[in-house]
């Protein structure tokens, strides 16, 4: 067994954090700040942290993923970490050339209590920055949420240079949330098929899904402009995917420059991309073009037709806020029973709409917030689920337990296709069931006894 | 092949001259000390700039002490719960994220697959976590019941003062059963990983190496210092040990248990794999029980059946001799089958190396074994000695960084120290030619003309490919797909691509297909498109 210590006894903790269901906010900045175009995002700390950000995102993608570090000594921790700063926006404009620099703090830099806005002033003011160039930063102290959290807070970065001319430019801000370069292509691509026009960010779609062709961009096509960020002050609303994840930046341009905003669930599954769909739809004053009506009839008949291997099935899920709401939905409304859900980011209202949407069940749902999976997995001991589906961490419990493993969320680090194949809109959610009934049949056709053994499922 | 594989006109200046140039110039002058371009004096080897800082904003292949001792040397350790405090980045990266295999058979000790933290909150970054610490410790004890407990400080522990260490000794005390003990790997330390092996290791040394007496039984008895076992490594090569009859007391730390760090003292000899990481516990422990040290490499079938005869000498017993021979002998043909095959495929070839502060140095004898010409190479995070020779340390300038990295300081065990030879028996195995406690390092290795570069970092690296081109190039997972987009197959020599074992002689001939599958795959063929590498409309479409 994987996970041979892990006791099916629960027993309180309040101190110890056994197999996180989260990790710390800077990973989430630097995701971000990778849909911006010609962005090169910058981690203001030790060289770890940069390190281990980007072998993670390298490893979700595989793709190039750079960054610049800080890279912090005993010295720069004592004395702070102003002089590292501006010689590294020195040097980075030098040497790669970037359009833009995203700065996130660490836990390093905040304990000292750098103040970032400031030694970015003193870099504009001393020359370092070139004209036409941008460093935009965000805080995203370690020990405060997740990389949730640290996404949030660099998305509400990218905000802060959107300026209000008084004209509004008849566009939608759309901010995706955290999903995945493949997401973000499907969600530009059902606002064009609705005629809305839309500045998404981020928009890592063009940056970490990108080809093989014997030439190496640092800095490839995809991301939002500059010019793009500072003109989302005149649109007329933004949509914001997900209260954890873009919420804040929403919000914060409301107050800033008098852009309405709605928050949305990030639409995975049906209902969460009907309400994104008729939301545009009432935004553009627009009817829903047919091929979205296919689309979503190609899921409703999916669902129809397959039914059956879902009805009553119990599963785990573990991953963000966001997501895992969205999710919890879908297979409410597959008649599925998510029995235990937890996310290793911190939030009661995560527990309250989860209990919301899981009200009707014939059982109390299991649902922990800032919890983490040594206690799913306890749960799943307790009461054994048919699935389970989060990142790649869940591979051992899988295995342990012998359970259908779905892998959505972050990071994937032992599969691919979630960069190329969406798990938005109507589209992604035929993705979804086609994996979840290949999970299912899989394991029907591998312990059906040979007596009962079925040709057509 | 489409882009590979051309003679470069470009001189090894000329290529250094070109990675300086975009630099401001306080950055050229400093990274100009790290590239050399290998001319080898009569009988010196040339010196080079090693172990010092990053320089800020430049995009560097390093991690941080942290990883080092928390990721690197203290990963593999199977039943000691590693706890990490501090907010929860940490522990999270190096949870499984390093291919460390372990053996704890159906029913051992394995906190491998778990990741432990305290998850430090913003309260406990005011108040202090010290109080977390305590009953993070307690309930890991409460639910695991370990031999040990080993406490990890991040970053900003070091900055608010939690004392671990007094939390680690109040614990252990409370416990009575369980060695509790703490590691200041505070990611800020240090300039590179290095810092944080030499961490781990010293507390390896202080509070675990010696302290029980039930060593595994067996004749010629050593131990393994610096091998991880990714992707199987150790496992080959304990396998080879067990064909020769020799015993393996302990591995630092691949596949390690407690029990073996705690008897490594009854070992009679510490074969040293990377030097890097723990030359210095060799020392130590030569210092303190009289085990004497020697350097060897199993990585190449050739180096590989090198270090087993250098074990053979060192033991001086007939028995032991004729054995290794034995095994040697059975080994080889299966690696002379795979050469056969493979070698008339990569002949000539060429590769760079830029990992580590051991492995470009010890892999430049696999590429050897194909045929291959290694044409430059580096450390991530090495230091002069590894690169110059065991010969630089005694002058090797203390600074401000190093300063700060603990040197302990040993002397012989009253009880637990025993020479293992006489005086008379090691002068004579020294005038035979048998080198204690030796490593030239890398550079003598390198052809004249070719460039060595310390701490290379990704704007280097960019230049190095497209101006010289290699048939391969081999760095770590950040590296590795910036590379293959410019058309070079990247093997990852930290994490084998997820492969191996590249150890001794199975993990030879493992190596040599990987080499040649690289090399040789079509997909670097396939880049451009018919209509991008004929664009012009000519002739018209040619109908059935």
């Amino acid at each position: 067994m994987l996970l041979r210590h892990t006791p099916k006894e629960i027993t309180e903790r309040s101190a110890l954090m056994i197999n996180p269901a989260k990790t710390c906010q800077p990973i989430g900045a630097m995701y971000a700040a990778l849909g911006i175009h010609g962005c090169l995002p910058h981690s203001h700390g030790s060289q770890g942290c940069c390190a281990y950000h980007r072998s993670a995102l390298t490893k979700h993608y595989k793709e190039p993923v750079n960054a610049a570090t800080s890279s912090f000594t005993e010295g720069a921790s004592v004395f702070g970490g102003q002089a590292n700063l501006l010689q590294a926006i020195e040097n980075i404009f030098t040497v790669y050339e970037p359009e833009v620099i995203a700065v996130h703090t660490t836990c390093l830099s905040e304990t000292i209590g750098d103040d970032i806005k400031q030694i970015r002033d003193k870099a504009e003011k001393s020359g370092n920055i070139p004209k036409g160039k941008t460093v935009l930063f965000c805080n995203t102290p370690s020990y405060i949420g997740s990389h949730v959290t640290g996404f949030s807070n660099m998305v509400k970065g990218m905000t802060e240079i959107s300026v209000s001319t008084g004209k509004k430019n008849g566009k939608i801000n759309l901010i995706p949330g955290w999903v995945e370069p493949s997401d973000m292509e499907e969600l530009k691509r059902l606002a064009a098929l609705m005629n809305v026009p839309i500045t998404m960010f981020p928009d890592t779609s063009g940056v970490l899904n990108g080809p093989l062709s014997g030439e190496f961009k640092m800095f490839p096509e995809g991301g939002v402009t500059i010019k793009e960020l500072r003109e989302a002050g005149d649109a007329i609303g933004t949509l914001a995917m997900g209260e954890w994840c873009s919420a804040d930046a929403a919000r914060s341009l409301d107050t800033r420059c008098k852009v309405p905003c709605k928050v949305l669930d990030i639409p995975f599954g049906l209902k969460a991309t009907d309400r994104f769909i008729d939301a545009m739809r009432i935004i553009a004053g627009t009817s829903v073009p047919e091929e979205i009506n296919r689309e979503r009839g190609q899921l409703v008949d999916m669902i129809s037709d397959s039914h059956q291997y879902y009805y009553n099935k119990k599963v785990a899920i573990y991953g963000d806020p966001d997501q895992v709401i969205s999710m919890v939905e879908f297979l409410v409304s597959l008649d599925m029973h998510p029995v235990h859900v937890i996310t290793g980011t911190p939030g009661k209202k995560f527990e309250k709409r989860i209990k919301e949407l899981t009200a009707h069940l014939p059982y109390e749902v299991n649902v922990k917030a800032a919890s983490d999976m040594f206690l799913l997995h306890q749960w799943i001991k307790n009461e054994p689920v048919d699935l389970l589906i989060g990142n790649t961490y869940g591979k051992y419990i899988a295995r342990d337990e012998d359970i259908p493993f779905l892998r959505w969320g972050f990071p994937i680090l032992d599969r691919t296709g979630h960069q190329y194949f969406p798990t938005v809109g109507y589209k992604g959610g035929l993705r979804l069931l086609e994996k979840i009934l290949g999970l299912f049949l899989d394991r029907k056709d591998r312990d059906d006894p040979e007596t009962v053994f079925e040709l057509t499922l | 092949m489409a882009i590979k594989n051309k003679p470069t006109d470009w001189t090894a200046a000329e290529v250094k001259e070109e990675m300086l140039k975009k630099y401001p110039p306080k950055v050229a002058r400093k990274r100009a000390q790290s590239i050399l371009i290998n001319e080898a004096l009569s009988n010196t080897t040339p010196e080079i700039q090693a172990n010092v800082r990053t320089i800020p904003g430049i995009i560097t292949m390093r991690g941080c002490t942290y990883a080092g001792c928390k990721g690197v040397i203290m990963g593999p350790t199977r039943d000691i719960v590693n706890i990490v405090h501090g907010p929860i980045g940490c522990s999270f990266y190096a949870w499984l994220t390093r291919r460390n295999q372990t053996d704890a058979g159906e029913t051992g000790e394995n906190y491998m697959t778990y990741a432990f933290s305290t998850d430090m909150q913003d309260s406990d970054i005011i108040f202090g976590g010290e109080k977390k610490l305590k009953a993070a410790v307690q309930e890991a004890y409460d639910l695991f019941h370990p031999k040990g407990i080993a406490i990890f400080a991040t970053c900003p522990v070091g900055l608010i003062g939690d004392d671990i260490h007094a939390v680690a000794r109040e614990m252990k005390e409370k416990f009575g059963d369980c060695n509790v003990f703490a590691f200041s790997c505070e990611g800020y330390k240090g300039v590179s990983q290095s810092a944080g092996h030499h961490i781990a290791n010293n507390q390896v040394f202080k509070h675990l190496v010696g302290t029980e007496e039930n060593a595994k039984q067996g004749e010629y008895k050593i131990n393994l210092l610096g091998e991880y076992n990714i992707g199987g490594d150790g496992f080959e090569i304990d396998r080879i040990f067990k064909l020769c009859g020799i015993t393996n007391i302990a591995t630092f730390s691949g596949n390690s248990s407690y029990n073996q760090f705690a008897t490594a003292h009854k070992a009679d000899l510490s074969c040293v794999m990377c030097h890097r990481s723990i030359n210095y516990v060799a020392d130590m422990l030569e210092t303190k029980y009289g085990i004497p040290w020697i350097k060897v490499n199993f990585i190449g079938a050739e180096a590989t059946a090198k270090s087993l005869r250098k074990i053979g000498q060192y033991f001086g017993d007939k028995a032991l001799i004729d054995r290794i021979e034995a095994v040697i002998a059975a080994e080889m043909p299966a690696v002379s089958a795979a050469l056969e095959d493979i070698k008339p495929r990569t002949e000539g070839k060429t590769a760079m190396l830029f990992v580590g502060g051991s492995r470009a140095h010890h892999y430049m004898e696999l590429f050897k074994e194909l045929g291959m010409k290694t044409i430059s190479t580096g450390y991530e995070f090495g230091h002069r000695d590894d690169y110059e020779g065991r010969q630089v340390i005694p002058n090797l300038k203390v600074d401000a960084d190093s300063r700060n990295i603990e040197e302990i300081e040993v002397e012989a065990h009253p009880e637990q120290y025993a020479p293992r030879k006489t005086e008379a028996e090691m002068k004579a195995l020294e005038d035979s030619g048998f080198q204690f406690k030796d490593y030239e390092g890398l550079i003598p290795d390198m052809e004249k003309g070719t460039l060595v570069i310390d701490d290379l970092n990704q704007y280097e690296a960019e230049k190095l490919v497209e101006m010289i081109k290699p048939d391969i190039f081999c760095a770590g997972i950040k590296e590795k797909y910036s590379i293959q987009k410019l058309g070079i197959p990247m093997k990852q020599l930290h994490s084998y691509d997820y492969g191996g074992p590249y150890a001794g002689f199975k993990g030879a001939v493992n190596f040599y297909k990987e080499i040649d599958r690289l090399v040789n795959s079509k997909v670097w063929g396939f880049m451009k498109a018919p209509w991008q590498e004929n664009p012009e409309l000519s002739a018209t479409y040619v109908w059935e």
